[in-house]
């Protein structure tokens, strides 16, 4: 236990720090969830040039190019959030795509694709779901008919989150219908102009639509833009989910929630009382900061895990489970902390912090259902992590 | 930056569990638990052959100087192996106490005897850590204890105990005092004792020196932390328990673990108590290292394993159905065990509270 990082390492937070003070006031105050202002664009370059973003990338293809250190990454984290300054740029096709293509991709997809995208020029969306298709997204139908060079394909795909501002997408497609089906997927890459390819938003329960379906009619694309190759698709896809699902249940996302909402428990009062002070909240705030911290010490047991090239097993496939309930279970605590006002949403008159606590608690909800359920992920630990049989597969019919 | 265990300290609690394995199979705490003993010469003989006794006791005074951490994982091997053999008090708080609030000459006149396993010490702050029940409570007069403390650790064959007053004085009182009267409580847990103590004027002295409430605090902190990590050992042994029965037991012409229903109990157990351990060891560290954080995180750690411990004991007997409900599985020891684990030294409930004052979110009454 040496819960110090040591000097080589406080050097480098000094230097981040550094760089922090001198360069703050070019942050912009929010990157915007889909396409990226002009002032945020110039952050993520200026970012990457000190390697603060797209470290790890080689230079090549745009990156910053320094050896993988996760103690470095983390302190990064730790000095931005420290400073309430937002990181680079976090969209799917820097989280996904791109490590998806350095690992898999051609020299020449990566030197087409990568740069960009980490610019913020080119808006990447995934592909994935359908509506047929969720949990068992294996079973997918979108269908790629070839037809000479191309592949005309026919199909639907949903919660796309970012397709209304995307340039292009990363998306499985059954090119193979005939083999078994995880067998017959590809992953193409093709852009979100081509014709036949219709946007619709998807108003969730929020009453925001964070996400879209996207529709395809006949889109006719070139089959040279697949990445490692026909039916490997089911192989790329999980190399690519296993970045999402890194990203899910972060606890330092719900650390400062829990900060938050102890604030917001010595402000609000009750017949002039401060919840803080009632017995009944407070004892639900304890339990939560429990489980906060628990996950916070457990993130750096990951971490420690991965600095030296350890496997955690089970430690690591429950972070997703446990970090997306927390995060719900501290949007249903600053409700309930509210009372009535907790239900207000909207514009309405007495809304405490815009309503986020009401949007927060409902979209949590949708990233406890996203990303592999919650169900999903109780089969991946029971049967990776503990050993317990696969269900049985049904008999055919 | 490394949060995780030494080479040592995973050697140390391999070399627990292999001496747990040999000389603390269900058969043996079966005969421990029926007989009434709760505690095992054999067990405690191995433990003292392997120094465990003198952890925490400084090297100066014949121990080992260990860290709490190093005892956290002796009592998760203990509590997977519901070991009956005493450890929490005479072990982790007794040593606390007496180095951190004996006297030169108190600390050679019985550390070396607790690192060497001579002695066995009991200890008795459940009134300060859990609150007074039915009227307990010491008062100390003139070098004399009288009163009674209830749920006394490790003293049912104690040569000495720790006891705490009603003030939050520490004091040393012989086994064999005139005027002490221990009475066995029984509970749901027969590997280990509990232990009333009555006090009629009974001589003592004071551990006095240095801050004694923050040593008495200390004892607390270390029992919590080291109850946790019983509660621990002890469900994940439930929760492998579990996942082999389930990946034997047939119904329905299938194994029981490949129905969802059941093995999502399993997901649930492991996913809630494998967050317990990094908090555990983080109160531990610290306990010995970060000495403003230790109360507020070792009240975290008993609480949270203490709520999580329950979750796990009921559902792993569950997974079991029927045959785990039966004494001939034996699985209702780790579930007893988990029982008493929670209740000692502060409730969940209690600890809660107790965190919420440390952070100033309680009005002083």
């Amino acid at each position: 236990m040496d819960l110090a990082y040591g000097p080589e390492y406080e050097a480098f937070r000094a230097e981040v720090r550094d760089f922090i003070a001198k360069n703050k006031d070019k942050a912009p105050r929010r990157f915007g969830v889909a396409r990226p202002s002009e002032e945020s664009c110039a952050w993520q370059q200026l970012l990457i040039e000190h390697g603060y973003a797209a470290r790890t990338i080689p230079k090549e293809y745009g990156g910053y190019g320094a050896e993988p250190d996760i103690l470095k990454s983390r302190i990064i984290a730790e000095e931005f959030t420290a400073a309430k300054l937002p990181m680079g740029l976090a969209n799917q096709g820097i989280s996904m795509l791109v490590p998806t293509l350095l690992e898999l991709g051609t020299e020449e997809q990566k030197k087409k694709w990568i740069a960009p995208t980490l610019r913020g020029e080119v808006i990447w969306c995934q592909g994935y779901s359908e509506p047929g298709s969720g949990s068992d997204l294996a079973s997918l139908q979108t269908k790629a008919t070839e037809d000479g060079d191309d592949f005309i394909i026919n199909g639907q795909k949903i919660w796309t989150s970012t397709a209304h501002a995307a340039d292009m997408i990363f998306c499985l497609v059954r090119t193979e219908p005939d083999k078994p089906k995880h067998e017959g997927i590809s992953y193409l890459i093709f852009s979100m102009k081509t014709p036949g390819i219709e946007v619709r938003p998807l108003t969730t329960m929020t009453g925001h639509a964070e996400f879209n379906e996207v529709f395809f009619t006949d889109v006719r694309v070139p089959q040279k833009d697949i990445v490692a190759g026909r039916g490997q698709g089911w192989f790329v896809a999980n190399a690519t989910l296993k970045h999402e699902r890194g990203m899910l249940g972060d606890p330092n996302q719900a650390g400062t929630r829990l900060k938050e909402i102890i604030d917001l428990m010595h402000e609000e009062t009750i017949d002039g009382t401060r919840l803080i002070d009632h017995p009944v909240y407070r004892d639900r705030l304890v339990q939560l900061q429990s489980r906060v911290l628990a996950m916070q010490f457990h993130g750096l047991r990951l971490l420690t895990a991965a600095s030296k090239k350890e496997d955690p097993g089970i430690a690591r496939l429950i972070v997703k489970l446990q970090g997306c309930e927390i995060n719900h279970q501290l949007a249903a605590l600053a409700i309930d902390v509210l009372g009535e006002i907790g239900v207000l949403y909207g514009d309405s008159p007495h809304l405490r912090a815009h309503g986020s606590w009401q949007h927060r608690y409902m979209f949590d909800l949708g990233l406890i259902i996203g990303g592999g359920t919650a169900q999903i992920q109780k089969n991946i630990i029971s049967e990776r992590g503990l050993g317990m049989p696969r269900e049985p597969k049904p008999a055919k019919a | 930056m490394e949060f995780g265990l030494s080479e040592d300290q995973k050697l140390l609690q391999e070399s627990i569990r292999g001496t747990l394995e040999r000389v603390s199979p269900l058969e043996r705490v079966r005969k421990i638990a029926e007989a009434r003993e709760a505690e095992a010469p054999e067990i405690r003989q191995a433990l003292v052959e392997l120094g465990v006794p003198g952890m925490l006791v400084p090297e100066a005074q014949g121990g080992m100087g260990m860290t709490l951490l190093d005892a956290a994982l002796v009592a998760e091997m203990l509590g997977r192996f519901v070991a009956p053999t005493p450890f929490i008090g005479t072990a982790v708080m007794a040593p606390i106490a007496i180095a951190g609030a004996g006297s030169k000459s108190q600390q050679e006149a019985w550390l070396p005897k607790l690192a060497s396993g001579d002695i066995v010490a009991g200890v008795a702050v459940s009134e300060k850590a859990s609150g007074a029940r039915d009227g307990a409570g010491i008062a100390a007069s003139g070098g004399k204890l009288s009163g009674k403390a209830l749920f006394a650790l490790d003293a049912a064959n104690a040569d000495v105990i720790i006891a705490a007053d009603k003030a939050g004085g520490l004091y040393l009182v012989k086994g064999d005092a005139k005027g002490l009267t221990k009475v066995r409580l029984t509970s749901i847990d027969l590997t280990r004792t509990l232990t009333e103590l009555r006090f009629d004027n009974v001589e003592a002295e004071a551990l006095s020196s240095g801050d004694v409430k923050a040593t008495l605090d200390r004892m607390i902190d270390a029992g919590r932390v080291t109850l946790a990590a019983d509660t621990l050992g002890a469900g994940a042994m439930m929760i492998e328990k579990a996942v082999a029965y389930a990946s034997e037991r047939k119904q329905f012409g299938r194994v029981i673990g490949s129905f969802q229903a059941v093995k999502h109990m399993c997901a649930e157990m492991a996913s809630e108590l494998e967050p317990c351990r990094s908090l555990i060891w983080y109160a531990a560290h610290a306990f010995d290292a970060i000495p403003d954080e230790a109360r507020l995180m070792a009240a975290h750690a008993k609480g949270m394993t203490g709520e999580v411990g329950r979750f796990v004991a009921r559902t792993a007997t569950e997974v079991h159905g029927g045959m785990g409900f039966t004494d001939l599985m034996g699985l209702h020891y780790w579930f007893k065990r988990i029982g008493l684990d929670r209740q000692l030294l502060g409730s969940p409930e209690r600890v809660r509270h107790e965190a919420a004052a440390m952070q100033g979110w309680v009005a002083a009454d």
